[in-house]
């Protein structure tokens, strides 16, 4: 298994020591060690399983269970679309196909640039305005294919 | 004193534009040297309208929509700061007929007020219903909620006073309330707008619940997906502490209440109740075998209230109203109001509050206008990923939990997709067991392994493989999962198949 650098372990033990305190912590420990590298290195778990006293087992077990646990780094932007029933209804395949299409990529993946990585995800909550997709934590609906291309382009020219 | 102009800080409304908007009313404003005072609101719910731009007049709030950042300036020139006509002029907000035709009382304040406002929450009826409470004894706010007929609008219905009255009788120095907010189901969006537009009313609702039942700590279990409402829930809990409606002396009653907002991790089995208590806990969300039920052995080992954002947001109205006046709602055993959401293919899609008894084809046609695309609607699943798709054969059926039981439906937490004639319901089978397999927490077979086998089947039929008996297989192995599962996930999930097989087979055909 990799180990951290210590630098980064110094964060995994201040984080921990942040919410140790807290009834049942693993999950908010986990998405605060996320928040600070963008993913959970698979070095932090030892780290996090020894400040619980629990196994890494469990840590591990946990990481893995929740499809937003992320274990390699992600790109410079997450674009997430919506692929539940609501988006389907307005044409999410048709998205989710140009999406690919036009990132080089399929779900899961990250572009070679590092720039995107593109995530389905199981509703945003914005089914009235189907289909949704979710760039960096922002919301966006109604997306067409062409809306969807206006944005990859300011994501581009941002980073 | 300045005019106010209400621009929706809601996330669906920010995501069709409303932020840009806010920015260009905000300098356009300034270009013209106009005082304003900009409040970001939460959605009416009329999301067809959204970006809705309000304005206080002396009248009442004037609305505009849909408006776009290049709308801004012609709306300044049409001086719509004093109501001024313009073509997107839509009236008094309150006179538009798909918000007037509704019945809102969890929603009264949700697009009205200022979310992140105690004051703008208490001038507009916020904090009677604690008021009432602290007043009476525990077991009486128990009995109120009980008579008021309240079921769990998370989807399972179940009655809110009888949770409750178990909860409370049990003698255990520690008790929790805990809100599931994991709104995962496709289709619904209640609880996201509830939790943006008015979160005073969740913290209220979870206050009055502690109080009664004897618990001073709360959690709110909010999924991943939900930013917006995770800032807009930190702001009020914020600010409710601030206004000492939280903490060690609740409104001066001398008795403690806390409250803090925990964050799922983009699992949708974690919307199980004991699920959600393993994942408050830190843990992989596995469900837990039932008995012990949560009220008497829930989170951390204690007894658990676990109700819906909805639920608990009710309960302030009922407390402050009376429980015979949210009775008076309704039908049968379903009683007072809900919030459905019309979603998907849909032309006037969004939150419509309304008692109990509306039919199907009224709220899709009458009030949502029919399908967004202007084709014919094929069907409709209620009630999220695990209801049934309901034929336009059964749209005379009334909204109220039972009679869409008596049809092999479920209203759940109310989510209505439309789908419109080019639907392929086999490939909505097959997605129905695709996202079960994706989500199955593992723990038993039936659900874990069903999943992807019914995949695996659904695929054969559609390869023109054995046709007949692998259909018969498929009724087969949905019997199984329904009878043999845990939980409500693999439990339910063959219900959107054997509704797609019953009333759509002929799409069950082999592909070219």
């Amino acid at each position: 298994m990799e180990s951290l650098p210590s630098e980064q372990t110094a964060t995994v033990r201040r984080v921990v020591a942040e919410h140790r305190e807290r009834p049942g912590p693993l999950l908010e420990i986990l998405h605060a060690i996320q928040a600070a590298f963008g993913y959970v290195p698979a070095g932090a778990v030892p780290v996090v399983a020894e400040e619980l006293n629990i196994s890494r087992a469990e840590v591990h077990g946990v990481v893995t269970f929740y499809h937003f646990f992320r274990r390699t780094p992600p790109g410079a932007h997450t674009v997430s679309l919506c692929q539940a029933e609501s988006c389907q209804s307005m044409g999410a395949a048709v998205l989710a196909d140009h999406a690919q299409k036009r990132l080089g990529i399929e779900f899961h993946q990250t572009t070679a640039d590092g720039r995107f990585s593109l995530e389905p995800i199981y509703c945003l909550g914005n089914c009235a305005c189907s289909p949704a997709a979710m760039i960096d934590g922002r919301l966006y609906g109604r997306v067409t294919p062409e809306a969807f291309d206006a944005l990859i382009a300011e994501g581009s020219a941002a980073k | 004193m300045s005019t106010t102009v209400y621009v929706p800080g809601d996330a669906g409304a920010l995501s069709v534009g409303a932020g840009e908007v806010a920015a260009a009313v905000s300098a356009e404003a300034k270009r013209r040297g106009v005082e304003l005072n900009l409040v970001r609101n939460g959605s009416r719910g009329a999301y067809f309208l959204e970006p809705l731009v309000e304005v206080r007049t002396s009248r009442e709030r004037c609305a505009y929509g849909p408006v776009r950042a290049a709308d801004v300036p012609s709306l300044f020139a049409a001086d719509f700061l004093n109501g001024g006509t313009h073509p997107l002029s839509l009236g008094l907000t309150e006179s538009i007929p798909w918000l007037k035709s509704q019945q809102r009382l969890t929603f009264e304040r949700v697009g009205v007020i200022d979310p992140a406002s105690v004051a703008d929450y208490v001038k507009h009826g916020g904090y009677q219903g604690l008021e009432r409470a602290l007043a009476l004894s525990g077991a009486a706010v128990v009995q109120a909620v009980t008579t008021s007929g309240l079921r769990g609008r998370g989807g399972a219905a179940f009655p809110t006073g009888i949770k409750w009255k178990t909860v409370l009788d049990q003698k255990t120095k520690t008790k929790y309330v805990t809100c599931n907010a994991d709104e995962g189901d496709s289709g619904t969006f209640s609880d996201r707008m509830l939790m943006e537009g008015d979160p005073l009313s969740l913290i209220e609702g979870m206050t009055i619940a502690g109080i009664a039942v004897g618990a001073t700590q709360g959690y709110i279990y909010l999924r991943a997906e939900y930013p917006h409402a995770h800032a807009a829930l930190k702001a009020a809990i914020a600010a409710a502490y601030q206004a000492h409606y939280l903490g060690p002396d609740v409104a001066g009653s001398g008795k403690r209440f806390d409250l803090e907002v925990r964050l799922g991790a983009g699992a949708y089995i974690c919307g199980e109740e004991t699920s959600m208590l393993e994942s408050l806990e830190g843990k992989r969300g596995e469900i837990r075998v039932r008995p012990p039920l949560p009220a008497i052995k829930g989170l951390f080992g204690q007894p658990t209230i676990v109700n819906n954002v909805i639920t608990l947001a009710s309960v302030p109205w009922i407390l402050a109203h009376g429980a015979e006046a949210y009775a008076n709602f309704g039908m049968g055993k379903s009683r007072g109001t809900m919030p459905i959401q019309l979603a998907g293919n849909i032309r006037r899609g969004g939150l419509v509050e309304r008692a109990f008894g509306l039919t199907l084809r009224e709220l899709l046609y009458d009030i949502g206008g029919g399908t967004a695309t202007g084709r014919p609607i094929r069907a409709v699943q209620v009630g999220g990923p695990l209801g049934a798709y309901i034929p336009t054969k059964d749209f005379d059926t009334a909204v109220d939990y039972e009679a869409l039981v008596g049809i092999g439906a479920m209203l759940g937490h109310g989510g209505i997709v439309v789908f419109d004639d080019t639907v392929d319901m086999a490939r909505m089978a097959r997605y129905a067991m695709e996202f079960c397999a994706i989500e199955s927490c593992g723990k038993c077979t039936p659900c874990r392994i069903g999943s992807t086998r019914g995949v695996e089947v659904i695929d054969r039929i559609l390869a023109g493989v054995d046709r007949e008996r692998n259909v018969r297989l498929l009724e087969e192995l949905c019997e199984t999962m329904v009878q043999g599962s845990l939980c409500g996930l693999g439990g339910m999930a063959p219900f959107p198949v054997q509704s797609a097989l019953k009333h759509f087979r002929e799409d069950f055909r082999a592909r070219v």
